[in-house]
């Protein structure tokens, strides 16, 4: 083991299944540190009498870190929960994780920023999925350093057998998970041998004490060689100054250093490093800063200032580790916004490669990925970014994913490599612009896009509303959401994934004859808010109109045309929006149709009546 | 415990660049930012960071404090103090209507005042300006309960915290998305604790609230506290005897909350020499912490920062 004269603070988190006895190591490893004070011992002892009544000498260390009522009442860790402690040698900051399978985000919350990890195995069980699964976050969030505590020895006689045995699997399976660095030793935690202090009941170990690994253990930082910031903010207080504050993330940087902005790719000189202090001559990692550059270019929040000779790689398709922590699946080919660094850019999942069982690291096929899976995908952008690998930088190469309906953050990825397609494919120059295409058509062309449920009636009005715009001379089409099902979106289906890659590819498909100039009449159920609102934004604001279709399930269900409804009642079809598939009703759609006794024929007037007062707005129809 | 000593200068220059950044943050993706100030030490590194944040730009965002009318008359003049400085806004708020209604500590206790004045308060405030995000100074070492809670922790539009289904948060990559009446309070000084602040303090020469240095004051044993006798509104219980003894106070609140503690602590120094040494946490002296059926987080849930 590597050990260093005057190590710094250590962040690290402990982890182990129910009943472990997690809390309780990280309790008396406080109390062995000499951290608890007075009062709050006393309120431990109080509270260790009136959960354990049985036992009221003992000290229950765990009622010290579940600090939330809800863990106290069910005996588990819920959520992380810091604490800080130190010794002669070294100071820590402990993030004190959950060890339930359903709480997962919230151990990979703590091992974010953690350097190490303790993992806790019960020497009765031996190493179990659990430990495994753990280990496997751990290694994914970038943790290279593990120390294996085997707890409750005194369970097993104290036995040096049983210990070396966990210990040797324990090494094999780690190595596998990529972590670097293994360290084992056995304790128990209640009485606190080989806590803070060595046993004497296993003189068998000759090796340190878990406190005094810890400040010992040496930890190469997480750090970058490459000169990195992403800004965070542009501060602008006169036209005299302007600074681009933000904290660096990787290297060093000095003044008249030439630097770049990505994505962008314009360069310029350090001309100041500015800080509340007085300026600085250089700064580095961890630091933050603000930065003045010899010359004006335009520079915001999102950007990256990097060392011009060596550039961070940029690109807009990705493939990455995944961990789902949506209570919705994730679904690939929907828009979510992706944060990472301070920049926000819409992405997609283009596809999922394999999912891996988090207990047995297995690689399985997948379609979806639900709450605490982990998969390995392709990442698409709408625009370019400056970025790392993971592994080599957590912030240019850590992101979240959130979604843009409930703004929860659903994802953590981690960055692996660009995909080479997406630099090769340029955008080709045509002489030929929408304007001109649509000036040849005197017309303006938009996307008239009716959702509602299957029998509301949006292709019966849709026809009656193409019909007029023909006959008043414009250009239209009219895509049906139950034609394209024949051509082009031939190989999909009605699940959730297949119904957010349908939407999407009629919302491409609109917008290419929205460019060739036409006016293009969407009629699909399109029954997610998601997926319309990724097809609002292909368009500009003045192009895209959302029709809703509103009419009550029940009349739908009494129409059944095609006698869907009946068929979805008995079983025979599945995903059937409105039965046992959901529709989310749009929230301000731009014509609300409210289909109550009203005939298609009116409710089609109403439209073209909208559709032709926001064409005369945007110019008349010549 | 072992001293102070080992707490280097790197350490403390991490934490500044985190709380910094996470100021920074604040700044950037909400629309109408607020930093709470309660007068106490805590909000002094908060004020230093928040101009240092920004710097040399003057902070974008007001400063708010919550007058529960029941302060140390000290605390008040400090806080005239900050604002006559000019650089930051200063808004205050008070409960006009716990005002109207005589609320006291001293006649409804401890939790009815705190809900009134400080909670209810609080979210007045907050919904009268229109505040998305509120910065405040809370610590992660101060109670089990702060101990859970992220670094931007979400409230929904009554302004409660669901513990129990908090957002996930990674490395330093927050999500600021809210909607519109939701808001986030954000804590900067998470990482930090109370050794920190103090050596901050000391490091980086902050004003603070003399009241956290020893001095003769006049005080009554209450309750097991030593509650200082502030001003007129204080009324002795029978039995009771106001005596002069040298004390300080580790932490700042309502003056009929806040016990002091014995100490001849009257420097920086030594008040770090004395923690170092010290068998009690910082909480200890609160009065409200102590009432068993309003726990720290069911008073977070409520809205209590």
């Amino acid at each position: 083991m590597s050990v260093s004269t005057a190590p710094g603070l250590l962040r690290f988190i402990t982890c182990g299944s129910v009943d472990d006895g997690k809390s309780s190591l990280l309790g008396r490893l406080l109390y062995d540190a000499g951290m608890l004070p007075d009062d709050q011992l006393a309120a431990l002892a109080r509270d260790s009498r009136r959960q354990h009544a049985d036992a009221s000498d003992v000290l229950d260390f765990s009622l010290l870190t579940d600090g939330l009522d809800a863990e106290r009442q069910q005996g588990i860790t819920i959520d992380v929960a810091y604490r800080y402690f130190h010794t002669a040698r070294r100071s820590f900051i402990v993030a004190d994780c959950p060890g339930h399978e359903q709480y997962t985000r919230n151990m990979a919350t703590g091992a974010s920023n953690a350097e190490l990890a303790v993992v806790l195995v019960d020497a009765r069980k031996g190493v179990l999925p659990q430990t495994r699964r753990h280990t496997y976050i751990c290694g994914l969030l970038g943790i290279r350093q593990v120390v294996l505590a085997v707890n409750k020895m005194d369970l097993v006689d104290y036995d040096p057998v049983v210990y070396a045995a966990i210990a040797a699997q324990y090494r094999v399976l780690a190595q596998e998970m990529g972590i670097v660095e293994v360290h084992c030793l056995p304790v128990v935690a209640l009485t606190g041998d080989n806590v803070g202090a060595r046993s004497s009941r296993m003189p068998w170990y000759q090796g340190d004490s878990l406190l005094e690994l810890l400040e010992k253990v040496e930890v190469t930082p997480f750090r970058a060689a490459d000169f990195r910031m992403p800004v965070q903010w542009v501060n602008r207080p006169d036209h005299a100054f302007r600074g681009y504050a933000g904290t660096i993330c990787g290297g060093r940087v000095s003044c008249g250093d030439e630097v770049i902005v990505q994505p962008g790719g314009q360069s310029a000189h350090i001309e100041r490093i500015v800080s509340a202090d007085g300026d600085l001559p250089s700064a580095a990692d961890g630091q933050a800063v603000t930065l003045c550059l010899d010359r004006e270019i335009d520079v915001s929040r999102g950007d990256v200032i990097a060392d011009a000779l060596r550039p961070a790689p940029v690109s807009d398709q990705f493939t990455c580790h995944l961990l789902w922590m949506g209570d919705a699946t994730l679904l690939p080919n929907r828009t979510y916004w992706l944060k990472i660094g301070t920049r926000t850019v819409n992405a997609r999942v283009m596809s999922i490669k394999y999912k891996v069982d988090v207990n047995s690291q297995a690689k399985l096929a997948a379609r979806h990925l639900s709450l605490n899976e982990v998969g390995y995908c392709t990442l698409g952008l709408d625009d370019e970014i400056a970025f790392e690998a993971y592994a080599s930088n957590r912030t240019l190469g850590g992101f979240i994913l959130i979604d843009r309906q409930s703004n929860a953050t659903v994802a953590c990825g981690m960055l692996d490599f660009a995909l080479g397609r997406s630099a090769n494919v340029h955008w080709q120059h045509v002489d030929i612009d929408r304007t001109v295409r649509a000036a040849s058509k005197g017309q303006h062309p938009l996307c008239l896009w009716f959702t509602g449920l299957s029998g509301a009636g949006k292709s019966t009005i849709a026809n009656l509303v193409e019909r007029r715009l023909h006959a008043l001379g414009y250009h239209t089409y009219l895509l049906d959401g139950d034609n394209v099902r024949h051509g082009i979106n031939k190989d999909l289906g009605f699940t959730p994934e297949d119904r957010v890659e349908n939407i999407r590819r009629i919302a491409e498909v609109a917008h290419l004859m929205v460019d060739a100039g036409l006016i293009v009449l969407v009629s699909a159920i399109s029954p997610y808010r998601s997926e319309r609102q990724s097809a609002r934004e292909l368009f500009d604001k003045a192009e895209f109109m959302e029709v809703f279709v509103d009419t009550p399930l029940e009349e739908c269900e009494r129409r059944d045309v095609k006698g869907l409804y009946r068929k979805a009642r008995a079983g025979t079809i599945r995903n059937f929006t409105g039965i046992d598939a959901p529709y989310e009703r749009p929230e301000a759609p731009d014509i609300h149709l409210l289909s109550n006794g009203e005939r298609a024929e009116q409710l089609a007037e109403q439209v073209t009546v909208e559709l032709l007062a926001r064409l005369d707005n945007s110019g008349s129809h010549e | 415990m072992t001293t102070a000593s080992l707490q280097t200068h790197s350490h403390l220059d991490d934490l500044e660049a985190e709380s910094i950044h996470i100021f920074r943050e604040v700044q950037a993706a909400f629309q109408h930012p607020v930093m709470l100030y309660s007068i106490g030490k805590d909000s002094s590194v908060l004020l230093h960071l928040l101009r240092k944040a920004f710097y040399p730009a003057r902070p974008l965002m007001p400063v708010l404090h919550v007058d529960t009318t029941w302060k140390f008359r000290e605390m008040i003049a400090f806080r005239d103090q900050v604002a006559a400085a000019g650089d930051v806004e200063v808004l205050v708020h008070i409960n006009e209507d716990g005002v109207r209604q005589g609320i006291s500590p001293l006649t409804h206790g401890a939790t009815v005042h705190t809900d009134v004045m400080k909670t209810v308060a609080l979210k007045q405030a907050l919904d009268q300006y229109g505040f998305d995000a509120a910065i405040g100074g809370a610590r992660r070492d101060e109670e089990k309960s702060r101990a859970k809670e992220r670094i931007f922790s979400f409230r929904n539009a009554q302004h409660r915290w669901d513990p129990r289904n908090q957002r996930p948060e990674f490395w330093h990559t927050y999500n600021t998305h809210i909607r519109k009446g939701e808001s986030v309070r954000v804590f900067p000084l998470s990482n930090w604790t109370e050794m920190d602040v103090w050596l901050y303090i000391q490091r980086e020469n902050i004003p603070v609230v003399p009241l956290y240095f020893a001095k003769p004051r006049p005080v009554v044993e209450r309750d097991g506290a030593l509650i200082m006798v502030d001003d007129e509104r204080f009324v002795l219980r029978e039995g009771e005897s106001v005596q002069m003894r040298e004390v300080r106070f580790r932490t700042l609140g309502c003056y009929p909350l806040t016990g002091a503690v014995e100490s001849s602590a009257d420097t920086l120094a030594k008040i770090i020499d004395e923690m170092a040494n010290s068998r009690s946490s910082e909480r200890q002296g609160r009065v409200i912490d102590q009432d068993p059926t309003a726990s720290m987080e069911r008073k977070k849930q409520e809205g209590y920062f």
